[in-house]
């Protein structure tokens, strides 16, 4: 069983550091949380889920319609909720977070009005390609998970290491006004990262219906809190930090169901959050506040 | 103004025939055909909301009763339909509204068993009676002598089924699995629990989950590796039938007995093949050859469009039990409606016979069903 489990754990883990990736990428840059990067990867899913399972076209396709919509929410997300809000003078950090869950709330009543409050099934038959190595079944499908979350996680980090895009967009982290002096066009910078963000959400959404093969509209809550709990647990807009902590997340609440109670599930996982919190306050991977973010 | 004018109308015409009543009584009982009974009824509903599909379903049911006993003539009833939006004090507020401002002589509702605690003792404490329809949890029917209950609690249906199906399967060790952030659920569980214990069954394992839930895989891989003879699972149908695909999927075969929540063409529709072999037990079963129920089914589809459900049968009922009780009475008054209420004994519904006991609640034997080849039939 300890395999078994294990195996379920690092799935549900790799779900959350993806999930977790796009909200660091955006409090990185913009210093706020976009309450609506949960509700974003539910529609991913949703997409994922009429393209695989109503319109019966391969995966492939189902991982390339999710990106486009998501990616294309995440424009309008920062069009219409954040860059009105942006520099406004008198305008504090609070002002986009609310309005990102005016966003989230107005997204999953979409999803309501559209998909209805039940579970959908997300049915493709790649999820049914299984191996058998000794005693325990291993899916395709979680190899997969956890080989595109890997892959997402170091492309981000290189990407931000070593390109000039990369480049671009931690100047304007370290310092919006400043980087705009420096030639960098700011806006289009945060445009692409909550894109990026977005786009993340949507593959994240396609993942978990190919994982859990049922979706419903309130994905995007329990997730996104999962998520959130994870970037202040790995370190505040820490690339890596939001994988550990995924993966960490992941495995604790697998464990505990696995060799404790059920009913303590949620309750050990952030207990064990708030210990590292207090241990190491500013998260696993998290770099003192002085400190520029990377 | 113009609504209290009415109201104290309605009381005025309705101590009139109660003294006018009182003068005819000395002669023997012989006018049924004379004037009907006009009554006003009160339904307390959830039409907005989170849960307004059920609140349709029961509108529905009690809008189709109420055309059937009117077309009869003999009892004449003018609904009034109250929302309660699933939340307690505006169930309270309802409930008011339709003691007080509409003079109704009876309730039908709340829908929630929450929503009963509050309107419950308010229309006890006014002395008028009401009729929970939908409230299955423990101790509605003892907030006092004015409630009434038609829905099957899960202390009754779940025994049934666990019953049946633990003779048939042979099983002597069960997992349980409940969803722990629900009272029905929850309750459900706790009836699980006793059952088990009363039949003297080897509990491996007991977990939880929470509603909405994606993954519920490291639950069922450790009850996988306990290998239970059968899974007993208090779940609503969403969760349930997801429940049911990921066990099925990663290769636990033993029979699932569900509570009431399972009961629900949904899960088949969620959990397609993983659902066959569920068991369940219920007060409703619309595939059932009973004329009754055939008629029922066909007169709801052709006027709403689609079967009726659990909930939409029970309302149905309850405007029938309560219709019966006031051509008993003989006149819409709130202590008569309450006796002659109370009276009931072997009503034919469509869900089988049905009388209240000693406190008002159900005495009915549930049916227990199967899924098998896609849909629910009985289980033998």
């Amino acid at each position: 069983m300890f395999l078994e489990q294990l195996i379920n754990g690092v799935t549900l883990g790799s779900i959350y550091a993806i999930v977790a990736l796009g909200y660091t990428l955006v409090f990185g840059v913009l210093d706020i949380i976009n309450m609506a990067h949960g509700e974003i990867f539910m529609f991913g899913a949703f997409v994922g889920m009429l393209i695989v399972s109503k319109a019966g076209a391969p995966l492939p396709v189902a991982f390339l319609g999710a990106v486009v919509v998501t990616a294309a929410m995440g424009l309008l997300l920062e069009r219409f909720a954040l860059r009105p809000l942006r520099g406004r003078p008198g305008a504090s950090h609070l002002a986009s977070l609310i309005s990102t869950i005016g966003v989230s709330i107005l997204l999953e009543n979409i999803a309501h009005k559209i998909f209805g409050s039940g579970n959908h099934l997300f049915e493709t038959s790649f999820a049914e390609i299984r191996f058998e190595v000794g005693p325990v079944t291993i899916y395709l499908v979680q190899v997969v998970i956890l080989l595109i979350s890997l892959l997402l996680m170091t492309g981000l980090a290189l990407w931000l290491a070593r390109t000039r895009a990369g480049k671009a967009l931690r100047a304007t982290a370290e310092n919006l006004e400043t980087a705009g002096l420096l030639g960098v066009d700011t806006n289009r910078m945060i445009t692409a990262t909550v894109v990026i963000a977005s786009a993340m959400g949507g593959v994240a959404g396609v993942l978990v219906g190919m994982a859990f093969n049922y979706i419903n509209n309130q994905i995007g809550l329990s997730m996104g809190l999962k998520g959130l709990a994870i970037i202040i647990f790995g370190g505040m807009g820490s690339v890596y930090g939001a994988m550990a902590g995924g993966l960490i997340l992941g495995l604790s609440e697998t464990f505990v169901v696995a060799y404790g109670s059920s009913g303590y599930r949620d309750a050990i996982a952030f207990v064990a959050i708030i210990v590292i919190l207090l241990i190491k306050p500013q998260g696993l991977f998290g770099q003192a506040h002085a400190e520029a973010r990377r | 103004m113009r609504r209290s004018v009415r109201g104290i109308a309605v009381v005025a015409c309705a101590l009139f025939a109660f003294v006018f009543m009182g003068a005819e009584k000395a002669k023997p009982a012989a006018k049924p055909a004379a004037e009907p009974i006009r009554a006003k009824i009160g339904v307390i509903s959830i039409i907005t909301g989170q849960g307004a599909a059920y609140g349709e379903a029961i509108t529905n049911g009690i809008k189709l009763a109420r055309d059937e006993v009117n077309a009869k003539g003999e009892v004449l009833v003018d609904l009034k339909i109250e929302d309660s939006s699933g939340k307690q004090e505006q169930a309270l507020a309802a409930a008011q509204k339709l003691i007080n401002s509409e003079q109704v002589v009876a309730i039908i509702g709340p829908t929630l068993s929450n929503e009963m605690m509050v309107a419950g003792p308010e229309a006890n404490a006014s002395g008028v009676p009401i009729m929970g329809t939908s409230t299955t949890a423990k101790g509605i029917t003892q907030i006092g002598k004015y409630v009434f209950r038609n829905a099957l609690p899960e202390s009754q249906a779940i025994p049934a089924s666990i019953g049946k199906a633990v003779k048939k399967h042979n099983i002597r060790k069960v997992a349980l699995l409940y969803g722990n952030d629900d009272v029905f659920t929850k309750s459900g569980f706790d009836t699980m629990k006793e059952v088990s214990g009363k039949l003297k069954l080897n509990i491996l394992t007991i977990e939880t989950f929470q509603k909405g839930q994606a993954d519920y895989k490291a639950q069922l891989t450790k009850i996988a590796s306990l290998k239970p003879d059968a899974v007993f699972c208090s779940a609503l149908y969403n969760e349930g039938g997801v429940i049911l695909a990921q066990a099925r999927k990663m290769g636990l075969k033993v029979p699932f007995v569900g509570g009431n929540g399972f009961n629900s063409p949904k899960v088949i529709e969620i959990a397609k093949d993983a659902a066959e072999g569920l068991t369940v037990a219920t007060p409703w079963f619309g595939e059932s050859n009973d004329p009754k129920v055939k008629g029922f089914v066909a007169k709801y589809e052709k006027a709403y469009g689609k079967k009726p459900d659990q909930f939409a049968a029970q309302a149905y009922d309850a405007f029938h039990i309560m219709a019966n009780a006031l051509k008993a009475a003989g006149i819409a008054d709130r202590a008569k409606l309450r006796d002659s209420l109370a009276a009931t004994k072997n009503f034919q519904g469509v869900l089988g016979k049905f009388s209240f006991d000693a406190e008002r609640d159900v005495v009915m034997s549930p049916i227990v069903l199967i899924v098998k080849g896609g849909k629910f039939t009985i289980f033998n």
